[in-house]
């Protein structure tokens, strides 16, 4: 569906109406964003982010590399980069040969680097580390993702965000609303009598049970997703794996292959216009105990190839140029090597933020590397920092509806 | 991800359920189907109907599975010699071995006629295991195996044999930790996800623990694991508060010996078949009476389905893709091995489609569960999936609603859905329309 406007598909949106009648929105709560819709239309110059979570925790420190520090040097003999192999940032920080692409970025002042990404009390397990990250609260367990909650404040309508990735990332899961995720082939429902007969599946049946009700409203979303996105998916994408010995070493703790696929399927989307405020995409294959560094090089050269041709797409058009990208995982790694030559788990690491509207640079202050807590980095700006800014100046939520009792926020991360 | 489980909030009764006093429960019918859907694939076809108890004896009796143990493991999975040249040649070997496996675990599954074949599936979901890392079908084979042997044996068993399977070292870079240079990652995740769960260890267990781990190798050409004293580090490890010179089983013991272990399994166990909301503490405790000191996987299951939970309205589950499938199969008497490979190729991209192929869960945490699986993409490939496996089976008598619900083995349609139905004739679209309605891809 070409250009597709915001207004144009709220006006037209009678299913996604019944659809959040369905989650338990009250229907003058739905009338009234309609309405208001009509009335004062969003601008077309909706900015819209794209969230790119790395999978088994990525070695901050071999990704932006502080290469010249004796004790950088001594604490990682056999993985450490020399100072001439890594691409100078400044400060005594240089990014990984494998981010060549990133580099050209960050010199036109559109990659932005938070250093010392974390959050007090760092957990050390991969599942419970990145549930801390995608629910953005790492004192206790709560059931919704970050962008979940965003949904929920924001009018529960799963077309606001949009997963390209199987299953539903715990992100963007809210109490009553769930993003829609595409599959890389796109989405297309039979039509005549089939079509029909399972359109009619999506009804809500009443007394049915919690998860029966579920399946039905899933039906009834898909058939409204496809309506709107299918067609702005191109069919085919799916290409085999490369899967070598190399790329797979740290594929323990999950996540996505294909980041390229999945960005490309994003970028039509954001050109085609439609009403989606914000993506997730994922690459696994961090969790490097072992032969770190052509893994992690390798993934990264992976990472910096989809992302790269992705910024010079979107610089080209307008939404593009509205569109933020936050890159992170669920944390660094430990500062001394292991005896296999890689890394175990650890704690905070550099979060990247990129785009047109971003303040390039470094933001927050690089970890200590003799000032450590048991053996790990100490960090300095807490993650809930940078999802406040983004929620504020990409998303224009008012971050305390997102993340309850957290007040920080980054200044000027953003233009 | 598992590990963030959806609020189930407020539970609605299901509307064909009966009161009896002031308790609810499904019909002893729904209870069997449940029994079927929870401990196996689903009803199989032509089945005679059983009643509650001879059901939980053919599935968790002490008869052996001689259906599925007729069909022959494949042959053959030794990973190809190194050919640097040739990488081309190298991944279709290997592509080739894991479809084997994969297409003869699912004839396994379809073909099951007790709990075995289902709970050494819950087993690999447990001790989640990727052959992407692995990339040995030999050893993904052994695994599984492995876990067939002690499906519904001794949890401590399965455990020590897990530890040192050559399919979980590799996954969890167990080769590469040895004395002198420790690789915490196995430790770890044998602590957090196989036996205790998080916030029952400290950091201390884990580093101490690598240690007691060390030693192990891998074999050449697809042998097992074997241990080498000279890399085992035979200091003293202090680990669970316990200090002594550990070694690999010494951990586990360690590790299954703790309190909290006992409600770990199980939990993991009623999280899968039972309902994603815990047992109540009175539950709990009759469970570990019958799990035991012997740690007995079938003992606890037969006092699970047992409980009233298990009859409860509410103790509903998002089938798995996998369960799905394979339910759908059996419904549909096809068995995957002898599809033609065109036919195979699709069911198989139609699982990876769906988000779930065996020998493939995406991360050491294992599959995601309830509306994980209820996602728009997988809701496209379930319909495809459906509709290209019901066009392969011979339905020319299913020409109603009612036909399809017997077939599928389902306690009735709603409203809604015999709405749905009432709009396609052919039985293959009567069928596929059927096998996506929500009365079939939720276990109700």
């Amino acid at each position: 569906m070409d250009n597709l406007t915001r207004r144009r598909f709220l006006t037209l949106s009678g299913v996604t109406a019944a659809g959040a009648l369905a989650a338990g929105a009250t229907q003058v709560h739905w009338s009234d964003l309609l309405a208001a819709a009509v009335d004062d239309p969003l601008p077309s110059d909706d900015s819209v982010l794209v969230v790119i979570t790395l999978y088994g925790g990525n070695d901050g420190l071999n990704t932006v590399v502080p290469a010249a520090d004796p004790a950088y040097q001594k604490a990682r003999p056999e993985l450490a980069y020399q100072p001439d192999e890594v691409l100078d940032l400044g400060d005594g920080l240089g990014l990984n040969p494998g981010l060549k692409g990133l580099k050209g970025l960050w010199d036109d002042k559109k990659l932005a680097i938070v250093r010392g990404v974390g959050y007090p009390e760092p957990d050390r397990s991969h599942f419970r580390s990145m549930a801390i990250w995608q629910t953005a609260a790492p004192k206790s367990p709560i059931p919704t993702g970050w962008l979940g909650r965003w949904l929920d404040a924001t009018g529960a309508d799963p077309l606001r965000a949009v997963s390209v990735e199987p299953t539903l990332p715990p992100l963007l899961a809210g109490a009553t609303t769930a993003a829609a995720s595409l599959p890389l082939r796109g989405l297309a429902l039979p039509k005549g009598a089939v079509g029909t007969a399972y359109a009619a599946l999506g009804k809500a049946s009443p007394g049915e049970g919690l998860w029966q009700a579920k399946a039905a409203k899933s039906v009834l979303d898909l058939q409204e997703v496809t309506r709107v996105l299918g067609t702005a998916v191109k069919t085919g994408r799916e290409r085999a794996e490369d899967e070598d010995e190399q790329r797979t070493q740290g594929a323990s703790a999950g996540g996505a292959s294909q980041l390229g696929a999945q960005l490309e399927l994003i970028a039509g989307l954001i050109e085609a216009g439609v009403p989606t405020r914000a993506y997730s995409a994922s690459l696994g294959g961090f969790d490097t105990h072992a032969d770190e560094r052509g893994t992690q090089q390798r993934l990264l050269t992976e990472l910096d190839t989809a992302l790269t041709p992705f910024a010079q797409r979107l610089a080209k058009t307008d939404r593009g140029k509205n569109t933020v990208v936050l890159v992170y995982s669920e944390f660094g790694r430990r500062v001394e090597a292991n005896g296999s030559d890689g890394t175990d788990h650890g704690t905070a690491g550099p979060v990247f933020v990129l785009g047109d509207k971003v303040s390039g640079g470094f933001h927050g202050e690089q970890p200590s590397l003799t000032e450590l807590s048991n053996g790990d980095l100490v960090a300095g700006t807490d993650f809930r920092d940078v999802y406040a800014a983004v929620l504020q100046q990409v998303l224009g939520t008012d971050p305390g509806k997102v993340l309850a009792g957290h007040n920080g926020m980054i200044d000027g991360l953003l233009v | 991800m598992g590990w963030l489980k959806i609020d189930p909030g407020s539970w609605s009764r299901a509307d064909r359920a009966e009161t009896i006093g002031d308790m609810t429960e499904i019909s002893e019918q729904a209870a069997v189907r449940r029994l079927n859907d929870r401990l196996g694939f689903g009803p199989a076809p032509g089945e005679p109907a059983l009643g509650f108890e001879e059901t939980v004896r053919r599935l968790l009796g002490p008869a052996a599975d001689a259906a599925a143990a007729a069909i022959a493991p494949p042959t053959g999975l030794a990973p190809p010699p190194r050919d640097k040249e040739n990488k081309k040649a190298d991944r279709q070997t290997r592509t080739a071995q894991e479809r084997k496996l994969t297409v003869w675990w699912l004839d396994r599954m379809v073909a099951g006629r007790t709990a075995s074949e289902r709970l050494t599936w819950f087993w690999h979901g447990h001790f989640a295991t990727s052959n992407q890392k692995v990339r040995n079908a030999a050893w993904m084979l052994a695994q599984n195996q492995t876990q067939r042997q002690h499906a519904l044996g001794r949890f401590g068993d399965l455990a020590t044999a897990m530890i040192v399977d050559s399919a979980t070292i590799r996954w969890l870079d167990g080769q590469r930790n040895r004395k002198g240079s420790p690789n915490e990652n196995l430790a770890r995740e044998f602590l957090e996800l196989f036996t205790l769960g998080i916030g029952h260890y400290a950091e201390k267990d884990v580093a101490e623990g690598a240690r007691c781990l060390t030693g192990w190798v891998l074999g050449k050409d697809g042998k097992p694991a074997t241990f080498r004293r000279q890399r085992f580090d035979s200091g003293t490890k202090t680990v669970l508060g316990r200090s002594g010179n550990f070694d690999a089983k010494g951990y586990a013991g360690l590790a299954l010996a703790r309190p909290e272990s006992a409600p770990f399994v199980i939990g993991r166990l009623w999280f899968r078949l039972v309902s994603a909301t815990p047992p109540d503490a009175a539950t709990l405790a009759r469970l570990q009476t019958a799990y035991g000191a012997e740690r007995n996987v079938k003992s606890l299951l037969t006092a699970m389905v047992g409980e009233a939970a298990f009859r409860d309205p509410a103790s509903a589950l998002v089938k798995q893709p996998v369960e799905w499938a394979v339910g759908l199969l059996r419904a549909l008497r096809l068995t995957p091995g002898k599809l033609e490979q065109q036919e195979q190729t699709k069911l198989l991209a139609g699982l990876r489609g769906m988000g779930q192929l065996s020998f493939r869960p995406p991360s050491v945490g294992g599959w995601p569960s309830g509306a994980s699986w209820l996602t728009t993409s997988a809701g496209v490939t379930r319909l495809q999936l459906a509709q290209h496996l019901a066009g392969l089976s011979d339905l020319g008598a299913i020409k109603s609603a009612d036909a399809a619900a017997d077939l599928l083995g389902v306690d009735g349609w709603s409203a809604r859905t015999k709405a749905a139905l009432a709009q396609v004739k052919a039985p293959a679209q009567l069928v596929a329309i059927a096998a996506c309605a929500p009365e079939y891809v939720v276990s109700g």
